[in-house]
């Protein structure tokens, strides 16, 4: 009887250090989009000459240094060399001064279009917005992603885990079935990623451009038959602030390539 | 689940007795031919994003479901509507999209939205083809 109550116990005990042990390997089982691509694209990514982002990064580098009508300042003139936004990609988004909600990267520089250039706001998307961001994210490639440990943006992720976990769309799926439950898996001839925001702004191939992390999300809902939430909608930010602290740790790849 | 009566505006009404729907939505057996073509279009029946199924000319299928292969062996045409028309109702947490359902769903796409996925008459044809596919 006792020898029994032993046994149980050690299984008890073994069952809970056979769990933490998976807790630990879990974390690094967490993969980039960039796995599940084949090797021609790997290849495209790594190799500058090849890896058609790089000519936003370039372009965006000479916007950097424009000086625009208004304020008659360039980027440049506040901020010095490019190389400064290394590792703020890795923290966005975030809450910043003249917000009062989170801001994407893309909002944080149309803020200093703005407020600082005070020139036109750039438009959703543009060519010259996907320059900026795409160069100043290229200054974190390689750093992993670090959400700030602010308070204040708890709430805002968890509701971005919420819409995460939502089903929705005539197809009634939610984000979470296809990337949590059958990552991995093919969904017709694609494999489905995790859906960590590593490589964005990404330069996908359907899309012969490079786009945003909203671009993106809107493919996800209109291929769930769901209504694309309006473009500047706060859940986008949402999203992207639950992505980034589910994808903590993993490195940045500015400009991904995606197929 | 038993022996229940569903009916949603705008869509034929049907009795479920157990795990199936004994009658066709329309009242007749549908054609395993158009069934074929609806199962095989990626945009009409979507099936083949999750499922594969004996479609050899179709390059890129899913593999988040069950294969198609077989349906027919496996489960009788009541049993085949049931799980076309609102898989949900045997599984909640199924990814298998409700056919023939528009109640219960949140943020459809405006062009979709009272609309089911599949009109009773596709879903009788897509009954009618499954029941065709017999293990081999
Ligand atoms: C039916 C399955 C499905 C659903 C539901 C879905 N996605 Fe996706 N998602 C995919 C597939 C497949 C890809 C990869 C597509 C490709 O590479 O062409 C993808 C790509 C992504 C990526 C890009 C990852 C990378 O490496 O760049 C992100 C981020 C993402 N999805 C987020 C979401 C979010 C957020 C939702 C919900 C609003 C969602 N997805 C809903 C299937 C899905
Ligand atoms: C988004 C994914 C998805 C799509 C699209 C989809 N299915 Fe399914 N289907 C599933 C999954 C997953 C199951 C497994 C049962 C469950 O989850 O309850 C399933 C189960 C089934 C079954 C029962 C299979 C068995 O042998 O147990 C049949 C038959 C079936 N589906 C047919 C179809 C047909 C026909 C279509 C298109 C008209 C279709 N499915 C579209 C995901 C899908």
């Amino acid at each position: 009887m006792s020898g029994l109550r032993r046994g149980s116990v050690c299984l008890g005990l073994c069952l809970v250090a056979a769990l933490t042990a998976n807790a630990q390997t879990d974390a690094p089982s967490r993969r980039s989009g960039y796995h599940d691509m084949g090797k021609p694209l790997q290849a495209m990514q790594d190799d500058d000459m090849a890896n058609p982002g790089m000519l936003w990064v370039g372009e965006g580098a000479n916007l950097w240094n424009q000086r625009f009508a208004a304020a008659d300042k360039s980027c440049a003139d506040c901020h010095g060399a490019v190389q400064s936004m290394s590792g703020v990609a890795a923290r966005y988004p975030a809450f910043t001064a003249g917000s009062d909600q989170p801001v994407t990267l893309e909002q944080r520089i149309n803020l200093c279009r703005t407020q600082n250039q005070r020139a036109d706001r750039l438009a959703d998307g543009s060519r010259e917005l996907m320059a900026l961001t795409a160069v100043v994210a290229h200054q974190s490639r390689n750093q992993p992603i670090a959400p700030p440990d602010d308070p204040r943006l708890r709430p805002f992720i968890a509701a971005g885990e919420a819409l995460y976990r939502l089903r929705q769309g005539q197809l009634n799926l939610s984000c979470a079935q296809c990337h949590d439950d059958n990552a991995g898996r093919k969904l017709a001839g694609v494999t489905i990623p995790q859906a960590h925001p590593t490589g964005y702004p990404i330069y996908r191939l359907e899309w012969q451009s490079l786009g945003s992390l909203k671009r993106r999300l809107r493919n996800c809902l209109v291929g769930m038959r769901a209504e694309p939430y309006a473009p500047d909608a706060p859940e986008y930010v949402q999203l992207e602030l639950f992505l980034m602290d589910r994808a903590r740790g993993l490195k940045l790849e500015t400009p991904g390539v995606r197929p | 689940m038993g022996n229940a009566v569903h009916a949603e505006d705008g869509l034929r009404p049907y009795r479920i007795v157990g795990d199936a729907i004994p009658a066709p939505l329309t009242g007749e057996a549908g054609d395993p031919e158009r069934g074929r073509a609806i199962v095989a279009n990626r945009r009409v029946g979507m099936c083949l994003r999750c499922h594969s199924g004996p479609f050899p000319q179709e390059r890129f299928q899913g593999t988040l479901a069950p294969p198609l292969t077989g349906a027919g062996s496996r489960w009788t045409e009541k049993q085949l509507r049931l799980r076309i028309v609102d898989a949900a109702q045997l599984n909640r947490d199924t990814i298998m999209p409700p056919y023939y359902r528009t109640d219960g769903l949140e943020r459809v796409a405006k062009g979709f939205a009272g609309k089911p996925i599949l009109s009773a008459e596709q879903i009788e044809d897509v009954v009618a083809f499954l029941a065709t596919l017999k293990d081999q």
